[in-house]
């Protein structure tokens, strides 16, 4: 073992981060748990209310609610994304021209602004201009997203799907080109029929990747907020409202402080430790 | 278990070959026989993964047939043929156990779960993997994950033939004389033909009964390790076997004998040189020529040590030729003479041995 003489110079180059760290996420956070503890009546005047926000959060109907419609949303869309962006990974060209026009036209989605995703689907999905809710009601159904819960979420849920399938697709493409072509010449001769080369090939050496996709769209699903508050605004009533709308209602709307603040902190702790023991389970098999 | 023919067979990577340059194998007529150990030997790029695919009928040939025993398979894919195949880097199912693995190819076909039991315990008994069947496949050193997709080849009994695609590349180079024994060993065990490709002749020489050398799509000799070296085909057989490879020396034919730089050099074949050749040469490896009183002239330039042997440089005009000495043989310095043994000297026409009658 070489054990290098410390350079406290080295310290000096490292500040400017340290700095640009502490104003824009250290600071921030730490005035969130600063509220998270506290209650003011105005005039700045603070005064120590311990876990109290927190209780009344665990506690509160509303939030049980808002967390469940978010769960809800976060579940419906990994188990369709996940198999959906598999599926089509799989059944897109491995070589040739195609595989160009494939990769371009999956990523389009990807790179439409959020809020003007929220406002073409808002547009798509109105019942007597938009294309979607005009030809839906043409055909007979009863389809009115404004007024209707299942209807909205139907509508938030297909946004959601065609905005984001494509980023799961592309990671499991990319997953699926590096299998060596040897692994398949040996599930020929061994005999596999196809979904076993799937169950045991395609989908190991998939793993890592979709890890990261399901990590990627659960944490993203579950703090989404611009599409759907454009889409649906978090109706109708509050049939829509995930928790991060609902966060933004209480803190900004309402101007509860404390109670959003003691959310925040809680909400945060929800998705840091889902995403841990997701990313745990996964690689426990994994050496280095 | 069966005999292999390649009839005719040639192939071509590109839609509309033209000339013999388009060809990735020019064209092949062999037999392998049940139970053999071959070795097909050759460069990168020699056709020799080419030939391996067509057999195993992950590639359908061009033109040509392939028969096992009378049976044409020319067109029958990998999974009909009763073949295995081992890749040069191991693949295995990194979500099954070593027992799942050795299982998969008896499982995939319908084999009774007791039979499977049977024989994936024989074949880990033989691999020295049976401590290992729960183990996860992952997990393995890269050696053993290599024995094991030797053994799923192993573990059916209706194998026709059993092939190694550079089976060694990614192995420690410790562990490589260890696998090859094992090979080696498993061959005399379960007699399966099994065709060894590699571009090593210390792999081919070793493994194999028969070793195939290829070159540019084509094969130019076929023999045991002994033929090949003793009686290199041709210039390219010389060269790429041996270390240092053979001397390949330009020369003169007249009067039924060869001519090196104007000194007569006794040579096989040299009455049977055909006489419209391009390009005439002499053969003749290290190992066979010594140093003398009188013979061919050469100026001795540079002496390596090869530890039981040494090797040295000597020049003739333009040609250079290298000498193998033995331990305590001594080697003169500056100007001497060298004597070719005449039974294992050979006369090359454009690059081919000249067959004496």
């Amino acid at each position: 073992m070489v054990t290098k003489p410390d350079n406290l110079g080295a310290w000096f180059f490292v500040l400017p981060v340290v700095l640009l760290v502490a104003f824009n996420a250290l600071v921030p956070l730490m005035t969130v748990v600063n509220y998270a503890f506290q209650e003011t009546f105005g005039n700045n005047l603070f005064f120590w209310h311990g876990v109290g926000w927190f209780e009344d959060i665990l506690r509160s109907e509303r939030f049980h609610a808002a967390l469940g419609r978010q769960l809800l949303f976060t579940g419906i869309i990994l188990a369709i994304q996940i198999p959906l962006g598999v599926i089509i990974a799989l059944t897109m060209p491995k070589k040739g021209v195609w595989v160009s026009v494939c990769l371009v036209l999956m990523a389009l989605p990807l790179l439409i602004p959020w809020n003007v995703v929220g406002s073409m689907w808002n547009i798509f999905a109105l019942p007597d201009i938009g294309m979607l809710g005009y030809t839906l009601n043409w055909l007979g159904f009863n389809y009115n997203m404004t007024q209707q819960p299942l209807s909205a979420w139907m509508t938030l849920i297909a946004m959601d799907v065609w905005h984001w399938t494509s980023l799961v697709a592309l990671l499991a493409y990319a997953g699926l080109t590096s299998i060596p072509d040897a692994y398949y010449q040996a599930a020929k001769i061994d005999g596999a029929r196809p979904w076993a080369i799937f169950r045991h090939i395609q989908l190991p050496k998939m793993k890592r990747v979709l890890t990261i996709a399901i990590l990627l769209r659960f944490m993203d699903s579950f703090m989404v907020y611009t599409e759907p508050l454009i889409l649906t605004g978090g109706g109708p009533g509050n049939s829509t409202t995930l928790l991060s709308i609902d966060l933004v209602k209480i803190a900004l709307g309402q101007f509860d402080l404390g109670p959003a603040a003691a959310m925040s902190l809680i909400y945060f702790l929800i998705t840091l430790l889902v995403s841990w023991l997701f990313y745990t389970v996964m690689t426990r098999h994994d050496n280095a | 278990m069966a005999r292999i023919t390649l009839d005719h067979i040639r192939h071509s990577y590109m839609p509309n070959p033209q000339g013999p340059e388009d060809y990735a194998l020019k064209h092949l007529d062999l037999e392998w026989q049940d139970g053999g150990a071959y070795a097909l030997l050759g460069p990168s790029g020699c056709g020799k993964s080419t030939l391996l695919n067509i057999i195993s009928g992950l590639v359908a040939p061009s033109e040509g047939r392939i028969l096992f025993d009378d049976a044409d398979v020319t067109h029958l894919p990998p999974d009909q043929r009763n073949i295995a195949q081992v890749f040069q880097f191991p693949v295995i199912y990194d979500t099954m156990s070593v027992y799942d693995n050795l299982a998969f190819p008896l499982r995939n076909r319908g084999v009774d779960a007791g039979h499977v039991d049977a024989r994936v315990r024989e074949i880990a008994e033989m691999l020295e993997m049976s401590d290992m069947l729960g183990a996860r496949a992952s997990g393995l050193p890269s050696d053993s994950k290599q024995k094991l997709s030797m053994g799923r080849g192993l573990v059916r009994d209706d194998v026709n033939v059993i092939m190694f695609d550079e089976p060694l590349t990614v192995i420690d180079p410790h562990l490589k004389w260890k696998l090859r024994s094992k090979l080696k060993e498993l061959h005399y065990r379960v007699r399966a033909t099994m065709i060894y490709v590699t571009h090593d002749q210390t792999e081919a020489l070793t493994f194999a009964d028969q070793v195939v050398v290829m070159q540019e799509g084509e094969v130019v000799q076929i023999g045991t390790p002994i033929e090949l070296f003793e009686a290199p085909a041709h210039t390219f057989v010389g060269h790429f076997i041996g270390s240092p490879g053979m001397n390949v020396l330009p020369c003169e034919v007249r009067d039924g004998g060869a001519f090196f730089n104007g000194v007569r050099v006794d040579a096989k074949g040299a009455a049977h040189a055909p006489s419209g050749a391009d390009r005439l040469e002499i053969g003749v490896r290290p190992e066979f020529i010594s140093f003398a009183e009188a013979g061919v002239p050469v100026e001795v330039t540079r002496v390596v040590d090869a530890g039981r042997y040494r090797v040295a440089e000597a020049r003739a005009g333009d040609a250079r030729i290298n000498v193998l000495a033995r331990e305590g043989q001594a080697i003169p310095e500056g100007v001497a003479h060298l004597a070719f043994d005449p039974e294992k000297t050979g006369v090359y026409a454009d690059g081919w041995l000249v067959r004496e009658g």
